[in-house]
């Protein structure tokens, strides 16, 4: 990532934590991030938090999905009817 | 139930209306969705075209408040750590908030987030089934976590010490 330096800073680091878990960060970048978080108890916080997130969002059964999510679903399928109809 | 790329209009039909009205148990009910998703929204992307989800990323760095942090970018308010332990902080706990933070999120943040994160779709077939580029797909689901997380964090993460 082109914004990166040397010396990260927590505010910079926080907007990488989706690169870093998706495993999209250059070697160079993630060594950066991680050289971070070595020294940064508090975007460590942060990271752990994101993955904890991530974690509750996997627990969401799909057919318990909240009506706006649902309704997604069936809007495709509108769709779907129109073209296919 | 079986469900194939040959399967039949009616059937398609038929499984919709089960899955929308919940009536039916499916032995893989999120593997059904996704599929069901995807040729919905095949059929959706030759229609309106394929750029019509296109979403404009911005600058990426704005998912935390500017106010937590110092003008050298350092946290003045970091986030408390959340209890290993707290009965609370568990993920099935967690998880009617991240599903009531899901539904407040502009619309192809849910549904990316509701792919990844729900569905676990790989981040290509995010991009195929919403016709969206990898950059703009990763944004999304960067936006859609932190506003899951910050959601958390008001609720039980706040009284965590």
């Amino acid at each position: 990532m082109r914004f990166l330096t040397r010396d990260l800073v927590c505010q910079q680091a926080v907007e990488l934590v989706t690169d870093y878990l998706e495993n999209r960060l250059s070697r160079r970048d993630r060594k950066s991030f991680e050289r971070h978080l070595a020294g940064c108890p508090n975007c460590t916080a942060y990271l752990d938090q994101i993955r904890r997130t991530i974690a509750a969002t996997g627990h969401i059964e799909a057919e318990t999905l909240d009506p706006a999510a649902r309704a997604d679903l069936i809007e495709l399928f509108r769709r779907y009817s129109d073209e296919t109809g | 139930m079986a469900i194939t790329a040959g399967s039949t209009r009616a059937e398609v039909q038929e499984t919709w209306v089960a899955v929308i009205r919940g009536v039916e148990r499916f032995e893989r009910r999120s593997s059904l969705q996704t599929w069901l998703f995807r040729i919905c929204a095949n059929r959706a992307r030759s229609r309106f075209g394929a750029d019509h989800r296109q979403v404009p990323v911005g600058v990426p760095g704005t998912t935390v408040s500017g106010d937590r942090f110092n003008s050298h970018g350092d946290w003045i308010d970091p986030p408390e750590p959340w209890s290993d332990v707290d009965d609370r902080l568990t993920a099935e706990a967690l998880a009617p908030l991240a599903r009531a933070a899901i539904a407040g999120l502009p619309d192809v943040q849910r549904q990316v987030v509701t792919l990844r994160d729900v569905e676990g779709l790989s981040p290509n077939e995010i991009c195929e089934v919403l016709a969206i580029t990898e950059a703009n797909q990763r944004v999304l689901l960067h936006r859609a976590r932190a506003r899951i997380r910050a959601t958390i964090e008001s609720g039980p993460g706040r009284d965590i010490t």
